[in-house]
């Protein structure tokens, strides 16, 4: 119900990018997207119950390059939103509120999110791979 | 633009707060602090998953303490879910009918699959 005419968060057409608001929006849509996750994980624990067929279907879908697509998605945007939220539990207990300590710890949420997805996708692949 | 641009806060004096948002964010945060240990946790049974068969997977799950583990790490991840797509939808659905239905279908879908999951969690345990 919109009470006013007065413009609404988020104003993105009047701002220039910058890391804060990239860590924030990253947040949100990683959150978003992991929601969308915890459909597969259910999935995933139904068609372990249900048996061997059901299980082996779910491994076709998780094998196939849809399936590679999503989980190396879900697993950046697991990274992301869980190192992002350990710099938001910091911040509430009031640490790192200084400019420059806020768009350092920007960069180090983004960039180590990217790294350790990174290091995980190695680590799977020099298993034999997901499939 | 209208020209009526009287605060909201007008609106808003003599409603009284709905008393708990403080609740809201409590709750968020600890499930988050929950989620971090939880989530590392799941990564690396998955990651020990890789290759294992189907039944090695089921038995892996089955054991009480991953049992109670997955447990936790459902109830919490689907909490979670559900408080911040509260927050997503207040922030930016603006029509009032979508925005109560939408609310709604999370806080049922978010139960839904904490249910479904924490019951094929037990039959898994109980029925290795």
């Amino acid at each position: 119900m919109l009470q006013t005419a007065r413009p609404l968060s988020p104003h993105l057409s009047i701002y220039r990018w910058q890391i804060q608001m990239v860590s924030s929006i990253l947040h949100r849509a990683t959150g978003v997207f992991l929601a969308l996750g915890s459909i597969l994980l259910c999935i995933g624990l139904l068609a372990l119950d249900a048996g061997v067929e059901s299980f082996a279907t779910l491994q076709k879908f998780t094998g196939s390059w849809l399936g590679l697509l999503l989980l190396v998605g879900w697993t950046w945007s697991f990274c992301y939103h869980l190192l992002n939220g350990l710099r938001h539990l910091s911040l509430d207990a009031g640490w790192g509120f200084q400019i420059s300590q806020f768009v350092c710890s920007g960069w180090i949420a983004v960039c180590s999110s990217l790294l350790l997805t990174l290091a995980i996708w190695i680590y799977v692949f020099m298993q034999g791979g997901h499939a | 633009m209208s020209t009526h641009l009287r605060t909201p806060l007008k609106n808003a004096r003599g409603l009284g707060s709905a008393k708990s948002g403080v609740s809201h964010w409590v709750v968020q945060r600890l499930t988050a602090l929950a989620l971090v240990v939880l989530g590392v946790w799941f990564t690396i049974l998955v990651l020990n998953l890789l290759h294992a068969d189907y039944f090695t997977a089921r038995a892996t799950i089955g054991q009480p303490l991953n049992a109670i583990f997955m447990t936790a790490f459902v109830v919490a991840l689907f909490w979670h879910t559900q408080l911040g797509l509260q927050v997503v939808i207040e922030d930016y659905i603006h029509t009032r009918w979508l925005e109560v239905f939408l609310q709604i279908v999370i806080k049922f879908l978010c139960l839904f699959g904490a249910l479904a999951s924490i019951f094929s969690i037990t039959h898994i345990a109980l029925r290795p």
